[in-house]
């Protein structure tokens, strides 16, 4: 079943809102908090539920015409996630989030790292989903991780990072966009620094694909990991992008059904890409879903979605800056996309949240998955804003106003 | 809905919060830290009691205003009594001493102190 999309060549922000059946069920809803998730146009919610009401069956199992139906659209899906980054379709393996992909590549990645190597890269700004499972695999190999600090404008230290990594670094791994600072990452810097010294690199996309345009082969990273909740497609979805001769020689550690060629009570030998790292029954419908996501972004293209969300982000941060103290923790909209975090002072983060929630604006209040980076910044915990398509000035208005009542409150 | 949550007493007690401070380590009987790693609430309460009562009782931290509040009132509450009484307290009482509604996100912060005095006396 197509879903028509129909958004016009022009951007119109009211009628891409339309296109989200839940500002329609929630008029007074005010949502910031895309960075966690982001919401769902109706055209992934249809394709979804319509998979399952009319070619639901499992992949790649079947020889019945369903079964044929659901694998194509299964794979075209694969293919277009391809597309998409720039990626060739068996680089492409489905998981359930940003997480797992990332916990995957950690739990196979010494496979292809030469034994003199001992050390991991990764930054201050890491979620905790792109830092503990490197943290844990340092200490399991007898590794050390070793952390880029970031400085006091909230960007990477680039020449720290040049320091830090040398003939010894196996991984470096980093985000795209800080999902706590909205900082944008020079990765091509940092790519070419690991380069120099053969160490793989590892992209923790998640905050970055629904924003810009990413293009791996450009970028030339050995593996990039997004999810497919937070670029407006159904949860349960993540993606794990790696270089076709990586992954060849990377062993699975998720077996079972799906990811075989032969198998005996003996021994097994494992399926080619991607397949070999998709074991048992993915979310298939969520992942037919998906492709309606990506073309949601692709109607409206990627330098609509720029133009929209930088200006809206520089509205953001100029009437942040005009209540007075409060602190902004994030680099400045040249450096930024999609977040900023702040605190008001005198008020915790979680009773900013509570009364801005009075006024049915989600906003979010917490450590953000990054408590070191709050250790860092000798901060309990912020508030953050974050950005999708749909958000429009006259939100951030009300949550400036609603700000502003928070501060009466306390004072 | 308004902001009725943040009623002055909550506002008040977290800018003015009873019983802050320390208890000198010569008197101090028990102490126990307690915090909510997922918003930074972090509380340690000191004890002195003697004979089974509370002589006195402080505490020090950072939280939101939620979390200052209940530990405020609860530090007063407990003040003066006797251990017995003070085991008996649970969640229910500290969130009905709060006289506020406390939505599902906030209950950790509300009953720190709770959590705290817990941790120290029993």
């Amino acid at each position: 079943m197509e879903q028509k999309l129909n958004i016009s060549e022009e951007f119109n922000i009211e009628e891409i809102r339309e296109k989200f059946p839940i500002f329609n069920n929630n008029p007074n809803l005010i949502y910031l908090d895309s960075a966690a998730t982001s919401q769902k146009p109706e055209t992934v919610i249809n394709a979804q539920s319509d998979f399952l009401k009319n070619f639901n069956s499992n992949v790649h199992r079947g020889i019945y015409k369903l079964s044929i139906k659901s694998t194509e659209l299964f794979e075209k899906s694969r293919n277009n996630i391809a597309k998409f980054i720039n990626a060739k379709s068996q680089e492409i393996v489905f998981t359930k989030n940003t997480t797992e992909s990332i916990n995957i590549i950690a739990n196979s990645i010494l496979d292809i790292v030469d034994n003199n190597k001992t050390e991991i890269v990764i930054t201050e700004m890491e979620h905790h989903s792109n830092l503990i499972p490197w943290q844990q695999l340092a200490k399991k190999n007898n590794m050390k991780l070793i952390v880029i600090p970031i400085t006091n404008d909230y960007k990477l230290d680039y020449d720290e990072a040049k320091n830090l990594i040398n003939d010894k670094t196996a991984i470096v791994t980093l985000c795209h966009v800080s999902n706590s600072l909205g900082t944008i990452n020079n990765i091509a810097e940092i790519i070419s620094y690991a380069k120099e010294f053969d160490a793989l690199t590892v992209i923790d996309g998640a905050q970055a694909v629904s924003h810009f345009k990413v293009d791996v082969k450009e970028l030339d990273c050995d593996f990039y990991v997004f999810s497919g909740h937070k670029m407006y497609g159904p949860d349960g979805v993540g993606i794990l992008y790696g270089k076709e001769e990586f992954l060849n020689k990377m062993n699975p550690t998720t077996y079972g059904g799906g990811m075989i060629n032969t198998v005996s009570f003996d021994e097994t030998t494992f399926a080619d890409l991607p397949e070999k790292f998709e074991a048992g029954t993915q979310n298939i419908s969520g992942i037919v879903a998906l492709n309606n996501a990506i073309e949601f972004i692709e109607e409206i293209g990627f330098d609509k979605i720029k133009d929209h969300e930088s200006e809206l982000l520089r509205y953001t941060i100029d009437n942040l800056k005009s209540l007075e103290l409060i602190e902004i923790y994030n680099p400045g909209v040249d450096n930024s996309i999609g977040v900023i975090s702040f605190n008001l002072d005198g008020i915790h983060a979680h009773d900013i949240s509570t009364i801005v929630d009075e006024d049915n604006i989600a906003l979010r209040a917490g450590h953000h998955c990054c408590i070191p980076l709050m250790k860092k910044l000798k901060l309990a915990a912020t508030c953050r804003i974050s950005l999708g398509i749909y958000n429009t000035k006259e939100e951030i208005d009300k949550l400036i106003e609603s700000l502003n009542k928070a501060k009466e409150i306390f004072k | 809905m308004n902001s009725e949550i943040y009623r002055e007493q909550i506002i008040d007690l977290y800018k003015y919060p009873n019983n802050k401070g320390v208890i000198d380590r010569t008197e101090m009987t028990h102490s126990h830290h307690e915090n909510n790693p997922t918003c930074g609430d972090d509380i340690t309460i000191y004890f002195k009691v003697n004979d089974n009562v509370i002589e006195d009782v402080k505490f020090e931290g950072s939280g939101c205003a939620i979390c200052i509040a209940s530990t405020s009132l609860l530090t007063d509450k407990i003040k003066g009594k006797n251990l017995s009484v003070v085991n008996e307290i649970n969640d229910d009482e500290v969130l009905e001493m709060l006289q506020i509604p406390i939505s599902a996100g906030r209950l950790k912060c509300a009953l720190l102190s709770l959590r705290a005095v817990e941790g120290a006396l029993k």
